[in-house]
């Protein structure tokens, strides 16, 4: 995985032949695979080191980073600026709900069924969805959002407006409902940056690269721009509804107002933009500056999110990029190289 | 009757949500631009409104005088000193992500200052007169006051349009702005101008809704959202088309909440997604959707 489809390149132009090859791996990208795995591992053994309550804000940190991951990829890689993730993070939430209560399925079942109908509910919106562009998509997204919510409020058998509790829940034991949690949720978090990293790798990525530099171009090239577009929508889809479902298996209590709110995708847009949109890295360091300013600032009420906004802001006129992106432009480090570079082979 | 009261009224509330969407058709016509604070200055205008109703014992659509100036110069500034530059190259992501952190700062700016509470404007006997054209059918004059308030905002928004200096220069940059600075217009100044104006029509919306009902500094987005909705009902691109979109909105809540009360916003939703899937071009839209 370190290695580049490594076709030799012959040929240089002047006068002493190099031997070139491409190549993505970089020094920098295997030292960081090297630490990322280790940091995996640790966090894997975290119920045998860490206490209840630090489970369970690292549940929140994992699930967190896996929907910043998939807005990412939406909307720094498909140019799919979306508004209404968090109809996928409430589909998440009731789809396990409906399953483990009403169908009786065991829990990571349930988790997995209610991820596989947010993605069929993606199929539709996004046919409606792509209808609109740019700024209007973004709204759009967030009004089918909104009619997901109306209808689960004014559906009584799921609780309507005040919601209903995950009773199957109860049928496990309090500590191995906590572990199964967070090794579940550490699953979807890194799962979402390994399945970024490996699509962007992959044909699609370049698809991507081509639609985001000029849509008609790409089109005129062959590539199947509303295809691509679609499949990383449900891509995405699947990713917060998976995390969603995680979330509440987590929380437990499912309310309309609280599981389908906007909120969701404000952070993670605040997540990607400071941590760098349109970059692997990007939501990881993303979501550990949400954090940290979560934790200090958590006395501030209100004025924490104003400040959350404003850095946003900020960072999207000043430093597009984000944060990964300055440290790149200093630096030059890919930690997850995606671009092809060509080398000299020694 | 009960069927052609709830139309009417509905066409009365449709004029309040052509209000709202009149200033987004603006900025999208002019610079291509969504704003998706536009509801939140709406509410920021309201609580300027509440703020001063209290300073100063005055009713309240006098404060339109204050109100409709001071954003008019807080939409130039705001475009000219931040939105013009989410502008640059063909990225759709900076100007959503701008307008969109703006509106998380203030909702919260506002809730830190005002509180959570609802608040609602007194305009006094205006608020609860009413027409009666028969027993069961009323048209209230406060309604009936922003039904013709936001023709009048669309009309004038048409004849600046067509008529003026200004939308002629409005129509150049929208065409083209670097052809239009070849002859002498700078975009950023004219970019300016169309937000100043579309946040003028935006206090005149927030001042009305604040007196129809109340409100608080939450429910910002759901005015951005009626207002999209009008105008992609209506069609891009059509000032006719933004009004019709409006009152065809109000129509489908009213009847929606008629046929029971959890559904009048569900109805209107639905009504925008049966557009979107059956004529994307909005009812009087042009050819060309967005």
């Amino acid at each position: 995985m370190t290695e580049g489809s490594g076709e030799p390149q012959g040929g240089a132009p002047v006068n002493q032949a190099v031997a070139l090859r491409v190549q993505r791996a970089t020094l920098p990208s295997r030292i960081g695979l090297g630490v990322g795995l280790a940091a995996v591992v640790v966090l894997a053994l975290g119920p045998l080191w860490a206490l209840d309550s630090v489970l369970r804000t690292l549940i929140s940190v994992f699930t967190l980073l896996a929907l910043a991951q998939m807005w990412n990829l939406l909307a720094g890689y498909a140019g799919l600026v979306s508004i209404g993730q968090q109809a996928y993070v409430g589909l998440g939430a009731y789809g396990l709900l409906l399953f483990a209560d009403t169908v009786g399925l065991p829990l990571l079942a349930s988790v997995l069924a209610a991820a596989v109908v947010g993605t069929l509910v993606a199929v539709p919106t996004a046919l409606l969805a792509f209808r609109l562009r740019g700024g209007y998509f973004a709204i759009g997204t967030w009004v089918i959002a909104e009619v997901y919510r109306l209808v689960v409020t004014n559906v009584s058998q799921l609780g309507g407006g005040s919601g209903l509790t995950l009773r199957a829940a109860s049928t496990v034991n309090r500590t191995t409902r906590l572990y199964l949690t967070y090794e579940l949720a550490l699953v979807v978090g890194v799962g979402a940056v390994v399945v970024t990293y490996l699509l962007l790798r992959r044909r699609l990525g370049l698809a991507l690269t081509a639609i985001r530099d000029s849509e008609q171009s790409a089109q005129s090239l062959g590539v199947p721009v509303f295809r691509t577009k679609f499949a990383v929508y449900l891509v995405a889809a699947f990713g917060c509804s998976l995390a969603g479902a995680v979330i509440y298996l987590n929380l437990l209590r499912v309310q309309p107002e609280a599981a389908f709110s906007v909120n969701w995708t404000a952070f993670m847009i605040f997540i990607v933009v400071i941590g760098g949109v349109g970059t692997i890295e990007g939501p990881i360091i993303g979501t550990i500056v949400f954090f940290a300013l979560q934790e200090t600032l958590s006395g501030y009420g209100a004025w924490y999110l104003v400040l959350l906004g404003a850095v946003a802001v900020l960072v999207t006129v000043v430093a597009r990029r984000g944060l990964w992106g300055l440290a790149a432009d200093r630096t030059g480090w890919s930690l997850f190289p995606v671009q092809r570079r060509l080398e000299e082979r020694w | 009757m009960t069927w052609v009261n709830v139309v009417v009224q509905g066409l009365l509330l449709g004029g309040l949500y052509a209000l709202f969407a009149a200033g987004l058709t603006l900025m999208f016509g002019v610079m291509r631009l969504v704003n998706l604070a536009h509801g939140d200055l709406s509410i920021v205008a309201a609580f300027v409104a509440l703020a001063i109703v209290d300073a100063v014992p005055v009713n309240p659509l006098w404060t339109l005088l204050v109100v409709v100036p001071l954003l008019f110069g807080v939409g130039y500034l705001l475009q000219r000193g931040l939105l013009n530059f989410t502008l640059r190259g063909n990225d759709p992501l900076p100007p959503v992500l701008v307008t969109f952190g703006l509106s998380i700062i203030l909702q919260n700016l506002l809730l830190e200052v005002f509180s959570a509470d609802s608040q609602g404007l007194d305009a006094g006997r205006i608020e609860n007169a009413s027409i009666r054209l028969s027993d069961r059918l009323a048209v209230g004059w406060f309604p009936l006051l922003t039904l013709v308030t936001a023709v009048g905002v669309l009309v004038g928004l048409q004849l600046v349009l067509s008529r003026t200096r200004l939308g002629r220069s409005f129509r150049a940059v929208s065409d083209d702005p670097e052809a239009a600075g070849l002859v002498g217009l700078d975009h950023r100044h004219v970019f300016a101008m169309a937000t100043a104006i579309a946040l003028a029509t935006v206090a005149v919306a927030g001042l009305f809704l604040g007196v129809r009902t109340t409100f608080a500094p939450s429910v910002g987005p759901t005015r951005l959202i009626f207002g999209f909705e009008a105008v992609i009902i209506g069609g891009l691109g059509s000032i006719w088309g933004t009004l019709a979109g409006g009152l065809v909105l109000g129509v489908a809540q009213t009847l929606g909440a008629q046929l029971s009360p959890g559904w009048g916003v569900l109805a209107g939703h639905l009504v925008f997604l049966a557009v979107l899937a059956f004529r994307p071009t909005g009812l009087l839209g042009r050819a060309v959707p967005a």
